[in-house]
């Protein structure tokens, strides 16, 4: 089935424990998958991130949850393309990634001048 | 000789958008690029805490005014899903026929600052006169040159009648007649060729893996377009993506020039087949979930992720445009070419740094 709209659902859209984020993109990519891009969210005290990836227009979502502030696992490594939206919720909503291959220190978009996370609802401090 | 760094952007003669690069080079070589964002940011994402699911229609028609429409159509597109709204016919057609305007005229507008990048003038100058047909038509069919703001939640907010759609038609023609004079000059000049084949290669194989979109990703070789999964009225419409396959700059301009003919067949046959019926349905209660959204715009796949939580505001708009997919695979590019190539390789991605920076 190809997807233009995909309505999110607890049963297409599988919750990841950040660990399992490097293993389970890798597997979808060896199927073919191609990495579309991630989604962030502010839930408050935490915040989603999500993995949209598509083969033959066929669109899947992965999705993590962490406490705000908390360091997840950057998945440069199997998609090379996930370093500037990394980057950007780094930026934005202050999810620190391991492993990012290029790592803006939060200048892709901010100046140093910046203090809050601006996309979160109550910013956090940036790093 | 030591490696030299350029800062190439944000103002660049040749670039008609900000992208700020970073460049290494070595005896005018290539080494390195690392792309700098910000210029233009102006947080409209941010904007949807407060202003109103409806309002938010009229923001993102302003990411970017060249897919102006398209912007709007993947949004309503998305808050449809999530209100369970069936758009009518007509509106599904209409919509199409917009969008297809749009990717001509930004397509033209393309050719036409891609033939001033390597100082072609008078054919920058024939590419945007033809462009102007194109716009008095969006302007005499939605109120508007640039911004063509007709899509609204459950359909649109304007017809077109039978006088119109013979305008439209009858400019079609002169429109096909006029961009096929200059089809020797794009594709055969010596010129032309000289700063476009073989410069900027992407393999198929990279291109897949480095997230391309769009032209450039169809360019290498791979048949996607997001119009195959059939969203407003192409699922009754004949498509096929169009596609090149050696993947290097002047197979990204053939790409372009040959959907500018692909947008007037659509546009025809989308005509030959409008039906009859309202324009829009009313959306009742508010959108309430998680819904990702894609069309494709003139530079490729544009994908919306909206969640609503029942409120007239939405908790969270995110837009990913073609331009941010295709950063990676320039990147990619850049490496090994001449720096004197590096305003020709860019500008076939077709960079919107508006969109980018949205």
């Amino acid at each position: 089935m190809k997807d233009c709209v995909v309505v999110i659902n607890e049963e297409n859209t599988p919750e990841l424990t950040p660990d399992r984020i490097i293993t389970q993109t890798r597997i979808l990519k060896d199927e073919g998958f191609r990495f579309v891009t991630m989604s962030s969210t502010d839930l408050g005290d935490r915040i989603c991130v999500l993995y949209h990836l598509d083969k033959d227009l066929q669109l899947i979502n992965l999705k993590v949850e962490v406490p705000k502030g908390t360091k997840i696992p950057s998945i440069c490594s199997v998609y090379a393309s996930a370093v500037l939206i990394e980057n950007e919720i780094k930026e934005h909503f202050g999810v620190e990634f391991d492993g990012l291959s290029l790592d803006f220190q939060g200048m892709l978009y901010l100046d140093e001048e910046v203090q809050k996370t601006p996309f979160c609802k109550i910013g956090i401090n940036r790093v | 000789m030591a490696r030299t760094v350029i800062p190439f952007g944000p103002q660049h003669p040749v670039l008609p958008e900000p992208l700020h690069l970073t460049l290494t080079v070595e005896d005018e070589i290539v080494k390195e690029a690392i792309p700098k964002l910000g210029y233009v940011h102006r947080g409209l994402e941010k904007l949807a805490e407060i202003r109103d699911h409806t309002q938010m229609i009229q923001i993102v028609e302003r990411v970017c005014g060249i897919c102006s429409t398209l912007h709007a159509m993947c949004y309503c597109q998305g808050i449809e899903a999530l209100m369970n709204v069936e758009v009518p016919p007509r509106a599904k057609f209409l919509r199409v026929i917009w969008a297809e305007m749009h990717r001509m005229h930004s397509h033209l507008l393309w050719l036409g600052l891609f033939a001033d990048a390597f100082g072609f003038e008078s054919l920058f100058m024939q590419f945007w006169r033809i462009r102007e047909r194109i716009m008095d038509l969006q302007e005499a069919t939605s109120g508007n040159r640039v911004i063509v703001s007709v899509n609204c939640v459950g359909g649109v907010k304007r017809d077109i009648d039978a006088e119109m759609e013979k305008w439209i038609l009858d400019t079609m023609k002169i429109v096909e007649r006029e961009v096929l004079q200059l089809k020797s000059t794009i594709m055969d000049d010596f010129t032309v060729k000289r700063r476009t084949v073989g410069i900027g290669v992407l393999s198929k194989e990279k291109a897949y893996e480095m997230g391309a979109a769009g032209p450039t990703l169809r360019a290498s070789g791979i048949a996607q377009d997001m119009r195959q999964t059939g969203y407003a009225a192409y699922s009754e419409l004949n498509f096929e993506p169009v596609v090149e396959t050696d993947g290097d700059c002047y197979a990204r301009t053939v790409c372009r020039f040959n959907e500018v003919f692909q947008a007037i067949d659509l546009i025809r046959e989308a005509f030959a087949k409008l039906p009859q019926s309202e324009l829009a349905v009313k959306a009742k209660g508010l959108p309430n979930g998680e819904v990702v959204s894609r069309v494709e715009q003139p530079r490729g796949e544009c994908l919306y992720y909206l969640k609503g939580t029942g409120s007239k505001y939405l908790d969270r708009v995110r837009i990913r445009t073609p331009t941010f997919a295709n950063i990676p695979p320039l990147l990619e590019m850049l490496p090994g070419c001449d720096l004197a190539d590096v305003p020709v390789l860019i500008l076939t991605i077709d960079p919107c740094i508006s969109c980018t920076e949205r």
